[in-house]
């Protein structure tokens, strides 16, 4: 049995969260690069050029690229040969509380979802356990905005909607969100399992590289066609006209029930961050 | 061509203001978003006076992050302004003249702007860091204990911005994708 701290959870948690929101992970970065160079419409193009601007600023002064520094979404793989001395759960919160207190991070959550009295410490996190086989222990940081978050949506679809249905879903709600999520957007898809898993799955898609495909190429080939439907939409960077509407879609799926077919789009914007490191 | 706008916003220099204008704000905005909105229009309901006197100002929504050693202020881009919706009819007929901020507005925050001149900005979300550069000044004047949603007093120099909505109705967020598809399907 492997032995692990909590206070090296702690740690390490602080250190993700400060630098999830100060560095944008050199895939979306390439993204924005590359779009920005293919974008054909003026204004659009501007605009993309403002957005590399941002991040470079934030790259060189190590300050949060977006004022939204999100709730802290943590996902921990756990091996199951390893042992922890303390409370997991209390050294995950200990450490999102000193990253966004010491690194100037905004504390965005409220205690309660209706009578809303800020906990001024960004706690409590949202945490994923997952059990994997081994001693590993890996932690995946990535702080959600709300901006995008909200234009998030699930659908609980027949079996006979089949693909059409899906591809309908995921375009609609790219259309509904329009300009409010801060396009160019990531496309996070979770499709199968159980309502609650499907919505799971979208969010775990945000975390995959936007250079990596889905392994199976039927899926892998729906993520390109997708992303081809949603940059057809003309929206464009921030919803005032371009070809420029998602940088990414991935998507993840799981076995579901015969009598369905659960979909979730979970959005993402520009400031797609996650960090990872392994205890 | 970019505009440049100083504050107070009054009703001759948003006649001037045309959907998809670039422009950069300067002079002192105020900031507000959920929880003050909240507060202000209910403030104002039971009658009461308003912190600061909204005549021809101009509301930046936003909750900025906290500075750092050496910051006027941390990031401070906009956040999506819909969730305003419920209460910037109120605001504008007090005599809020400009509203910044991103996304989608509600047919009656139209209906208010076109009914006595109001115009709403766009800012680039997502880029708060840079935005911020724009902040000389920074001071809460209310609602210290809403932390990042207190309403503060900004002094900024050359914000830019787009005019998304003018007041006459026009909406960028149509016209521009409208624009850009004939472009595309020619």
């Amino acid at each position: 049995m492997r032995e692990i701290n909590a206070q090296d959870i702690t740690a390490v948690v602080k250190k993700l969260c400060m630098e999830a929101n100060y560095f944008l992970p050199e895939d979306i970065q390439d993204k924005i690069c590359k779009a920005c160079d293919a974008e054909p419409w003026p204004l659009a193009q501007s605009i993309l050029g403002v957005i590399k601007e941002n991040y470079e600023i934030s790259l060189d002064n190590a300050v949060p690229i977006c004022q939204d520094t999100g709730m802290a979404c943590v996902f921990l793989d756990i091996g199951q040969e390893v042992h922890v001395n303390g409370n997991i759960a209390d050294a995950v919160n200990e450490g999102v509380r000193q990253g966004y207190v010491e690194g100037c991070l905004r504390k965005s959550v409220v205690k309660d979802p209706l009578d809303r009295v800020n906990t001024k410490d960004n706690t409590p996190a949202m945490i994923y356990y997952n059990i994997v086989p081994g001693d590993t222990f890996d932690i995946m940081v990535a702080p959600k905005g709300f901006g995008s978050e909200n234009m998030s949506q699930i659908k609980m679809l027949k079996p006979s909607d089949g693909l059409q249905g899906v591809k309908d879903f995921v375009i609609k709600c790219v259309e509904d969100a329009g300009p409010n999520p801060c396009p160019p957007i990531v496309v996070g898809v979770g499709i199968g399992g159980t309502f609650d898993k499907a919505a799971y799955l979208a969010k775990k898609a945000l975390m995959r590289s936007t250079d990596e495909r889905n392994a199976n190429p039927f899926y892998a080939d729906l993520e390109k066609e997708l992303l081809e439907k949603i940059n057809a939409l003309g929206l464009g960077p921030q919803g005032v006209g371009g070809l420029t509407t998602a940088l990414c879609v991935n998507i993840e799926t799981l076995p579901t029930h015969i009598a369905g077919l659960p979909v979730a789009v979970n959005i993402n914007c520009h400031v797609t961050r996650h960090k990872h490191a392994s205890l | 061509m970019v505009k440049h706008i100083t504050t107070p916003l009054t009703y001759e220099k948003v006649k001037d203001l045309k959907c998809g204008d670039n422009v950069m704000i300067s002079g002192v905005i105020y900031t507000s978003r959920d929880a003050a909105h909240k507060r202000l229009v209910e403030a104002h309901e039971r009658g009461e006076e308003l912190p600061y006197d909204v005549k021809d100002t101009i509301v930046y929504y936003v909750g900025p992050a906290p500075a750092q050693p050496g910051q006027v202020i941390g990031s401070a881009g906009p956040t999506t302004s819909y969730r305003m919706d419920a209460y910037s009819p109120t605001m504008i007929r007090l005599g809020q003249r400009g509203m910044l901020g991103k996304g989608k507005r509600s047919p009656e925050v139209i209906a208010a702007m076109k009914e006595v001149g109001a115009v709403y900005f766009g800012a680039i979300g997502g880029a708060g860091a840079l935005l911020s550069k724009c902040i000389k000044k920074a001071e809460v004047i209310a609602y210290d204990d809403l932390g990042a949603e207190a309403l503060r007093r900004l002094e900024v120099e050359n914000l830019p911005a787009f005019v998304i909505i003018d007041s006459e109705g026009n909406n960028l967020y149509e016209i521009g994708r409208k624009e850009y598809l004939e472009f595309a399907n020619k």
